[in-house]
């Protein structure tokens, strides 16, 4: 209420003091800057694995801001010039090289879409160390989730617009998956396309989802992830609960500011994370051929398949898993099980809260089912990740099947494994390990 | 979804022959050699440019070679008379397509397109080899044929400096029958400047990037120096 | 504490160092963003100098030609036309062209280089409209009696004189911007460049 803000928030006197109150009791300011901030008290025995959130955070804003710029010189259109070359294609290279810096702010853009899903991978990767999607940050982690499906999206759609060859193809190919659904699959992808194959109509609603659509949802998604990872306060690498242990200021004993200590740790976080994005972006933007893939230097041609289509590298897990689904079930073609397949395995995520029904949050004071059980299941994410490049091969079939096996049966049967496996004490103040 | 991918396995790639079977020679040159650059540019307008088109490419970009505005008028200007002028080919692709089958690609970008995951330099050491391997081919509309583009529609436009080559076809190698104006090491050399002109040209930019990287890490390795002491500053606070 | 001051101090510095090197690596960083919003290559050659013909120009005879997406007219005119700019000194409002419209070397009584020829911006100095043919003398073409011709913005009323000098009292408020522009031959002009490679 403005006069409750009034009174805690009064000035020092000062010309920047008189300027706050004013502000302060018409918008809260401080009491934001507090709550979330200078106030919020974070465990303090963070470590490596707690920098990708804000890293994430980072590398949004590095699209964003670069996808502003790019939007500027782009045109979403499949026509060819008069050069015979399809406008689309032909803006990106104008870009590289008509437009004073455009080299650099697109290098940013294509090394940020595959750093963006290295540094989130990383991220859910810590929610499964320590356990914190358990109660009561379930909320944090669905949101989450959506955020994982919305950048999926946004990625898809991002990747039709340099309109290549493998833009082109690979968006052929994946439409063409939803027309597997029954019923109303062959009426939703004609909805998607907006045609009959993939063609400027899709061109240009993929420009509008990847340009505003997407972008405003996953805005609205990262604020909501961070509101309710505040109202529960985070977790630590011992999964210990610092609400637990307050002082007599009813400040948790375990818990620091975040700012200043995890602003100024995040700082040298976002500097190491610029020196290899840096690396990468000007050293080998190409990423050895998986950051800008090669079959895209050569424009769309709706005539000529290349030899070899394979979604990029950061969709590769979930394609092999799609490509894994051979049988046809219940009168429905492989293909279409192959989609339930690819979105049950992201989906699946969602559903730790309640499949892990282990009294342990922390994997540091797990038992060796777990350890095994993890190892395994990430050394399987890479393989389907791997097998996912390549071309379909009877041999890949066969370990496809077997990693996929492996990798729904780690969720499924979580609430059985979790609770067979033993577990340390957990302590009732973390550890600095 | 099994049928639908062997369906496009077998689908046509007629232009994106593969070249997994075809061992291909290391383009020897260097992007650094401005001369060899400038001689790639002269052969690139000469022989090229007359049914491929550089469309990304403007004949202002050709002075970064080390070029003056009247040098580029007076050698290589041949298809505008704007020195901001597109790179474009003179011919129109409706008639191409009439003579050789297919409308010849833009080569602005070929040497990145031409790449391999994982090898950077595969496009230049494809073109390097691709240029150097036609042979004579009575069977073949334009009475040429490559060892790396299998019945490719282009004809030797360079046969002139090379020479004609014959396929051997018990030791599966080439021979040269009737030599050209170059001896075989001269024509090595002007196709090293021809694929390091289009290396170039996929990407003029490429040296300055490369130099810019140094400097941005040198800055980042200080901002890394002051931002780590400032941390630790404030977490010796923290036990 | 005891040493509160002494770590206090430090803090300081070690911030000030970080806001430092990190401002300057931000306004670095900004470069490229900010360089891409000025013209492109595609932009300048757009932009570039247009050579015109005049061969075929015949004396009284206009022809427009577009630079930088403007029309610019360039005018034979004759003995005539010439004559009325010293008569017209009192009726415009900057008849000695001391306002900077146009190059050192059109700053004289016929803003031009070569006296028949004129090469003026086609665009009325108040709002942008391009004004109207009004060579005739006299109320021939709906002009008052006095006219003497040159030209009417048919959008607000300003007048201009062959010299493309704006009349007084007029909603436009300086005469037409003459372009840079250089001979490269007798019956060659280059709209665009003061002097080649200039």
């Amino acid at each position: 209420m403005a006069a409750g803000n009034f009174e805690k928030y009064k000035s020092d006197g000062s010309l920047a003091g008189n300027a706050l109150e004013w502000v302060d009791a018409r918008f809260p300011a401080t009491s934001l800057w507090k709550g979330h901030l200078s106030e919020y008290y974070a465990p303090k025995n963070f470590n490596f694995w707690y920098f990708f959130g804000s890293l994430a955070l980072l590398v949004l804003v590095i699209q964003i801001v670069t996808g502003i710029f790019l939007v500027m010189h782009y045109k979403p259109d499949a026509a060819l010039n008069a050069n015979g070359v399809p406008v689309a294609f032909a803006s990106v290279e104008y870009i590289m090289r008509d437009v004073p810096g455009g080299w650099l702010i697109r290098y940013m853009h294509s090394t940020g879409a595959s750093a963006f899903f290295i540094v989130v991978y990383l991220h859910m990767f810590r929610g499964l160390l320590y356990g914190s999607y358990r109660k009561p940050r379930e909320l944090t982690w669905l949101f989450g989730v959506a955020i994982f499906l919305c950048l999926m999206g946004e990625a898809f759609f991002g990747y039709l617009l340099p309109w290549g060859q493998m833009s082109y193809w690979g968006a052929q190919v994946i439409v063409n998956l939803f027309s597997a659904i029954p019923v109303i699959g062959g009426d939703l992808s004609l909805i998607i396309r907006g045609d009959f194959v993939v063609g400027d109509a899709t061109l240009n609603r993929f420009f509008s989802f990847h340009v505003i659509a997407f972008p405003l949802v996953l805005i609205g998604l990262v604020a909501a992830h961070v509101l309710a990872l505040h109202e529960t306060g985070s977790n630590n690498p011992d999964g210990v609960e610092i609400k637990a242990n307050k002082d007599e200021h009813g400040i948790p004993r375990d818990g620091i500011p975040f700012h200043p200590y995890y602003t100024v740790k995040d700082i040298v976080g976002v500097v190491v994370f610029l020196m290899v994005f840096s690396a990468v972006m000007f050293w080998a933007p190409e990423g050895g051929g998986y950051f800008l893939e090669t079959p895209n230097f050569y424009p769309a041609d709706p005539l000529k398949t290349p030899p070899h289509i394979a979604p990029v590298w950061y969709f590769t897990p979930f394609y092999s898993i799609l490509r894994a689904m051979v049988w046809n079930f219940f009168g429905l073609d492989a293909k279409f099980w192959g989609v339930v397949a690819m979105g049950a395995s992201v989906v699946i995520f969602a559903g730790l809260p309640w499949l892990d029904r282990s009294p342990v949050k922390s994997i540091r004071y797990r038992g060796p089912i777990t350890k095994a059980m993890y190892t395994i299941f990430v050394i399987c994410f890479f393989i389907l990740g791997y097998l996912g490049t390549l071309s379909p091969s009877p041999m890949g079939e066969l370990v496809s099947q077997v990693c996929t096996v492996f990798y729904f049966g780690f969720f499924l049967g979580m609430p059985w494994w979790s609770r067979m496996d033993k577990f340390k004490p957990v302590p009732d103040r973390v550890t600095m390990k | 979804m099994k049928k639908f991918l062997i369906a496009l396995l077998f689908a046509p790639i007629m232009a994106f022959a593969s070249t997994g079977n075809v061992h291909v020679d290391k383009w020897p040159g260097s992007v650094s050699d401005k001369a060899a650059l400038q001689n790639g540019a002269k052969l690139f307008v000469n022989y090229c440019l007359n049914c491929h088109g550089a469309s990304y490419m403007r004949y202002k970009n050709l002075m970064d070679l080390g070029l003056t505005e009247q040098q580029v008028r007076e050698n290589l200007m041949f298809t505008s008379d704007k020195i901001g002028g597109l790179m474009a080919v003179a011919a129109r692709s409706d008639e191409q397509k009439q003579w050789f089958g297919a409308t010849p690609p833009d080569l602005t970008i070929v040497a990145r397109a031409r790449g391999e995951a994982g090898n950077a330099a595969a496009g230049a050491d494809w073109l390097y080899t691709y240029l150097r391997s036609f042979y004579r081919d009575a069977n073949r509309p334009t009475g040429w044929n490559n060892v790396v583009f299998e019945n490719v529609g282009m004809p030797h436009i360079l046969y002139g400096l090379q020479g004609q080559q014959v396929l051997n076809h018990e030791t599966h190698k080439l021979e040269l029958a009737v030599p050209g104006s170059m001896a075989p090491a001269e024509f090595d050399k002007a196709v090293s400047d021809l694929v390091g002109f289009m290396v170039w040209m996929g990407e003029p930019q490429q040296e300055f990037r490369r130099t810019l990287g140094w400097f941005v890490l040198a800055f980042l390795a200080v901002l890394f120096v002051v931002a780590y002491a400032l941390k630790k500053e404030y977490w010796k606070d923290i036990h | 504490m005891s040493n509160q001051g002494k770590v206090d101090c430090g803090r300081r510095r070690l911030v000030v160092a970080t806001a430092a090197v990190g401002g300057a690596g931000a306004v670095a960083a900004l470069v490229p963003f900010v360089s891409s919003l000025l013209p492109s290559e595609r932009a300048k050659a757009a932009g570039a100098p247009v050579e015109v013909d005049i061969s075929k120009l015949e004396p009284g005879q206009m022809m427009t030609v577009e630079w930088r997406g403007k029309p610019v007219w360039i005018i034979n005119r004759t003995k005539d036309m010439l004559d009325t700019l010293p008569k017209l000194a009192d009726a415009v409002a900057d008849p000695k062209s001391d306002k900077d419209q146009q190059p050192a070397y059109a700053k004289n009584d016929t803003r031009s280089i070569k006296p028949e020829i004129m090469v003026v911006v086609g665009i009325c100095t108040h709002l942008g409209c391009s004004p109207s043919q009004k060579f005739k003398k006299g109320a021939e073409e709906g002009m008052p009696g006095e006219w003497l011709g040159g030209f009417l913005c048919p959008c607000h009323g300003s007048t201009f004189d062959f010299a493309g000098r704006v009349y007084k009292a007029k909603p436009a408020p300086t005469n037409l911007e003459v372009p840079p522009h250089v001979y490269l031959a007798d019956t060659r002009i280059l709209i665009g460049e003061d002097k080649k490679g200039a």
